[in-house]
C-alpha cells in the first residue's frame, strides 16, 4: 500500500555567485528525471532562479505583479506561478532594485500569498526555494520558518569567503534549529578548482556535524547550456556533468542526515584554513604597526 | 530658587518615602530597580531627589506615553492650519492622529486652514517591498493640485519609511523645487527615542533647517514685537494668551504653533522676544534663535491670577515703561474679575488635593491654578519630561510631596488608593479607570472638552471645570463597586 508522502522542502543558500541558481536548477531537473514533483520558489530580487526551467530571461515576479496591481488581494496564482522543463513549477518572489525599499519584506509578501493561494499542492515531492546570496534581514530567513523548508542544503567551494559564508549560514540555522525542526542537510561542493577542495571541504563538512554530500566537478558545459537557457540535464543529457547533477539528486532524495549545526568559532575556521594551506598563520607582533614604525 | 513651601498636613517626606517603597514592592526585582530612580518626595534642597527621566519605559507596565511621530504629528506640526500634513506610512498613524488633540485654529477650511483634514500616502505590501518614494512625489502633488492655497506640506515619516530606508528628504527637495512649494521631510519614525518628546525635538529641528528665516513681515518691524513658543491651542488657550499680551500693548506676530501660520513662523527672527509657554517641546527653538539672531527668550505661566501676574510683570521688565505701566493697569482691571472667581468657587474647592500626570508641562505649570482656587497638588509627574523640567518642578511643590515620571497604571491606581485625592488630573487612559472608582477626573491634555484655561479669559472656565468635576452632586448618587 502507498504511504502517503510528506512534502520535502529544501532551502539552498551560499555565498553570492557561488553557484546557487545553478546547481539548484540542475538537481531540480536530476529530481524531475527520477519522476519528482517539483517548484522552485525563487527569493532573490534578481529573478534568476528559474531562467533555466523556464528558457526565460526571467520571470514575471509576484511582487512586480503586486505592484501593476496595486494589492496582493488582487493577484492570482496563474499570474505568477508558471511551468517549465519536465513540468516543474516556477515563481519568483521578486523585488527592488538595490537601493530601494525591502527585499526581505517581498519574500514574506511572496510566499504568504504561495500558501494563501494553495500552492503547496499535496502532488508535490520537493519544493526548493532558491534564497540570496547575502542573507541580510529576517526576510530571507523566511523559508527557514516554522512550516517551511526543514533541510537546508549549503553550496559552498574551497575559497575562504565561501567557507566563512557557510560557517555564517550554519549559526543561522543553529538559531532556527532550537526553536523548530531546521536541520543541515549537507554541504554542496561546487569546485572552483582550489587545492585539496574535496578534502578541505569533507573536513569542513565534518566540524559542522554534517557531511559533503556532492563534489561538483567544475565543468564548461554548464556554462555552454546556460547560453541557451538550460539545464546541463535537458542540453545533454549524455554528458558526463548530466550525471554529476542526476547523481545529487539521487543522494538529495536518499538524504537522511539532517543536523544541528556545531558551527566553527572564528579560531577554529582559521586553524582548519591554515592546515590545508589556504591561509598563513598571522604574526601577530606586526599587526597595527605602519611601514615606518 | 524660591523658598520652601509648608509641609502638607499628613504627608511628611518619611510617608511619601514609605509610599514609595511599598509601591516598587509591588514589581519584580529588574522592574523595580529601573522605576526607583523614577519617583521621589519632594525636597528640592535636597539635590539628591533629582528624578530620572526620558528614560525607556519599563517593558510590560501600561505607560501613557506616545511616540516620535505623535511628538511631531501631533503636537508641532499639526496645529499649523495652513499648511498640509502628510503622515507617511500605512493609514492608522494618521487615521487615529486625526483631529484628536483639541489643536483649535480659526481660518476657512480647503482655503487657509487645512488642519481638520488627514492626509495619508496609506502605504501597501509595495510600498514596502519597492519602497514609498515614487508615492508621496504622487501624493504631494495631489495635494499641490487639490489644495494649490496650501503654504506648503511637511512629510511626516512612520516607522516603516525608516525601515526601508526611503530618502523622503530627496523626495522633499525635488518636489520642492517642482511644485514651487515648501516641501519639509520630517524624518519622526516613531521607533526613535523613548517617547514623543524626541519628536518634538526633531520638529524643532527641521523649523531650523527649512523654515525659520525664510520670509519676513509684511509690516515694518517694531519694538513690541514677540513670538508666542509653544502653545499649541488647545481649547483656544493661545487666544486668551495673545489677548492679554496685546491688551499689554505687545504684538504677537507668530504663534508656535497653535493655529499656527507658517510664513509668521518662518519670519520670527524678525522679533524682539520670544516667549516661551511649553518649555519641554520647544526649548530647543528659543536656544537656536538667541544663539543666531540675538533674541531674548522668556519662560512664561498664565495658568491662574498669581502665575498671570507674575509673568506679566516678567515680561514688563523685557520692555520699556510704557508697557511696564500697561501691565500694572492690565493687572488691575482684572483684578475684580478674578478676585470675584476665587469668592465663588474658593469656599467650595479650599483644601482639596489633587494628582496631576500629564504631559511635559502642566505638571507643574498649572498647580499656580489650583492653589489659587485653594487645592493642594499632593503628587505631580509628567509622560516625558526631561531633568531641566523636574528642576523647574520641586520649587512648585510641598515638601514632601510626590514626584514622579512616566508612570504606570499600577503605580497610578496604588498613589491614589493611598492619597485618596479629590481630583485626578491626566488623560485619556487614565480617565476611565479613576471615574469607575468613583473619583473626580479631569482629562487634562484635551481640556476634557473644555478650554481656554489659560490666561484671564481661561481662569474662569478652570475654575468652573474642577468645581463642577470635585462637586458634581453624582459622586453622591454612585457607589463605586470597587
Amino acid at each position: 500500500m502507498e504511504q502517503s508522502k510528506k512534502m520535502r522542502q529544501i532551502a539552498i543558500y551560499g555565498k553570492g555567485g557561488i553557484g546557487k541558481s545553478t546547481t539548484t536548477q540542475n538537481t531540480v531537473a536530476g529530481l524531475a528525471s527520477l519522476g519528482k514533483k517539483v517548484m522552485i520558489i525563487g527569493c532573490d530580487p534578481k529573478a534568476d532562479s528559474t531562467r533555466l526551467i523556464l528558457h526565460a530571461k526571467a520571470q514575471e515576479t509576484v511582487m512586480d505583479k503586486v505592484r501593476e496591481l496595486g494589492t496582493v488581494e488582487d493577484l492570482e496564482l496563474e499570474d505568477v506561478m508558471k511551468v517549465g522543463y519536465s513540468d516543474v513549477k516556477c515563481v519568483e518572489s521578486g523585488g527592488p532594485e538595490p537601493g530601494v525599499g525591502c527585499a526581505g519584506r517581498g519574500v514574506i509578501t511572496a510566499i504568504n500569498f504561495l500558501e494563501e493561494e494553495g500552492a503547496y499542492t499535496p502532488d508535490l515531492d520537493f519544493v526548493f526555494y532558491d534564497v540570496l546570496g547575502d542573507v541580510v534581514c529576517g526576510g530571507f530567513a523566511m523559508p527557514i520558518r516554522e512550516n517551511k523548508a526543514e533541510e537546508i542544503y549549503i553550496v559552498v567551494s574551497g575559497e575562504m569567503m565561501a567557507m566563512y559564508a557557510a560557517n555564517n549560514i550554519a549559526k543561522g540555522i543553529l538559531k532556527y534549529s532550537s526553536s523548530g525542526n531546521v536541520r543541515l542537510a549537507g554541504l554542496i561542493c561546487n569546485s572552483r578548482n582550489t587545492d585539496c577542495e574535496a578534502d578541505l571541504i569533507t573536513a569542513l563538512a565534518k566540524k559542522l556535524g554534517t557531511q559533503m554530500i556532492h563534489f561538483v566537478p567544475r565543468d564548461n558545459q554548464v556554462q555552454r547550456a546556460e547560453l541557451r537557457r538550460m539545464t546541463v540535464i535537458e542540453y545533454s543529457p549524455e554528458h558526463k556533468q548530466a550525471e554529476e547533477y542526476r547523481t545529487l539528486a539521487q543522494k538529495i532524495n536518499d538524504n537522511k542526515m539532517f543536523v544541528v549545526p556545531t558551527p566553527l568559532e572564528m579560531e577554529e575556521l582559521e586553524e582548519l584554513l591554515m592546515e590545508f594551506g589556504i591561509m598563513e598563520a598571522e604574526d601577530e607582533t606586526i599587526v597595527g604597526k605602519a611601514e615606518n614604525a | 530658587m524660591s523658598e520652601v513651601k509648608n509641609p502638607l498636613e499628613g504627608i511628611t517626606k518619611e510617608s511619601t518615602a514609605k509610599l514609595i517603597e511599598e509601591t516598587l514592592e509591588m514589581y519584580p526585582e529588574k522592574a523595580k530597580k529601573k522605576r526607583a530612580p523614577h519617583m521621589s518626595e519632594n525636597d528640592h534642597e535636597d539635590s539628591g531627589c533629582a528624578i530620572r527621566s526620558n528614560k525607556k519605559t519599563v517593558p510590560g507596565v501600561m505607560s501613557a506615553r506616545g511616540c516620535a511621530y505623535a511628538g511631531a504629528k501631533g503636537v508641532v506640526w499639526g496645529p499649523i492650519r495652513d499648511m498640509v500634513h502628510v503622515s507617511h506610512g500605512p493609514v492608522g498613524c494618521g487615521f487615529y492622529s486625526w483631529g484628536t488633540r483639541r489643536n483649535l485654529t480659526s481660518g476657512t477650511v480647503g482655503v487657509d486652514n487645512f488642519s481638520g483634514m488627514m492626509f495619508t500616502s496609506d502605504f501597501q505590501e509595495k510600498d514596502i517591498v519597492y519602497g514609498g518614494d515614487p508615492k508621496l512625489e504622487k501624493l504631494l502633488n495631489e495635494a499641490k493640485e487639490l489644495f494649490p492655497l496650501a503654504k506648503g506640506m511637511s512629510v511626516l515619516s512612520e516607522c516603516p519609511v525608516g525601515l526601508i530606508g526611503d530618502d523622503i528628504n530627496a523626495v522633499a527637495k525635488k518636489m520642492e523645487n517642482e511644485l514651487g512649494k515648501l516641501v519639509v521631510p520630517c524624518n519622526c519614525e516613531g521607533f526613535r527615542g523613548v517617547s514623543q518628546s524626541l519628536g518634538h525635538h526633531i520638529s524643532n529641528d527641521t523649523i531650523r533647517d527649512h523654515i525659520i528665516g525664510t520670509t519676513e513681515y509684511a509690516e515694518e518691524p517694531g519694538p513690541y514685537d514677540i513670538a508666542l513658543i509653544g502653545d499649541y491651542n488647545i481649547g483656544g488657550d493661545i487666544w486668551a494668551a495673545v489677548n492679554v499680551l496685546e491688551e499689554i500693548g505687545l504684538n504677537v506676530k507668530a504663534q508656535w504653533t497653535g493655529d499656527g501660520q507658517i510664513e509668521h513662523i518662518a519670519a520670527t527672527h524678525q522679533v524682539k522676544l520670544n516667549l516661551i509657554h511649553c518649555y519641554r517641546s520647544m526649548n530647543y527653538m528659543c536656544k537656536v534663535m538667541e544663539e543666531k539672531y540675538g533674541i531674548p527668550w522668556l519662560e512664561f505661566n498664565f495658568f491662574g491670577p498669581t502665575k498671570i501676574e507674575e509673568s506679566l510683570r516678567a515680561i514688563g521688565e523685557c520692555f520699556d515703561d510704557k508697557i511696564k505701566a500697561n501691565v500694572e493697569k492690565v493687572i488691575a482691571k482684572y483684578k475684580p474679575k478674578m478676585q470675584a472667581i476665587i469668592d465663588e468657587y474658593k469656599p467650595r474647592l479650599e483644601g482639596k488635593t489633587a494628582i496631576v500626570f500629564v504631559g511635559g508641562l502642566r505638571p507643574r505649570h498649572t498647580i499656580g491654578a489650583y492653589e489659587d482656587l485653594g487645592m493642594k497638588i499632593i503628587a505631580s509627574g509628567y509622560e516625558f519630561a526631561h531633568s531641566d523640567d523636574y528642576d523647574r518642578t520641586y520649587p512648585e511643590m510641598d515638601k514632601g510631596t510626590l514626584v514622579f515620571d512616566d508612570a504606570s497604571e499600577i503605580e497610578l491606581e496604588k498613589w491614589v488608593e493611598h492619597f485618596k485625592p479629590d481630583l485626578v488630573a491626566s488623560g485619556i487612559k487614565e480617565k476611565y479607570v479613576f471615574q469607575k472608582a468613583g473619583i473626580p477626573f479631569r482629562q487634562m491634555h484635551s481640556w476634557d472638552y473644555s478650554g481656554p484655561y489659560h490666561a484671564y479669559d481661561g481662569f474662569e472656565i478652570f475654575a468652573r471645570d474642577i468645581d463642577m468635576a470635585i462637586n458634581s452632586p453624582t459622586w453622591g448618587l454612585v457607589k463605586s463597586p470597587f
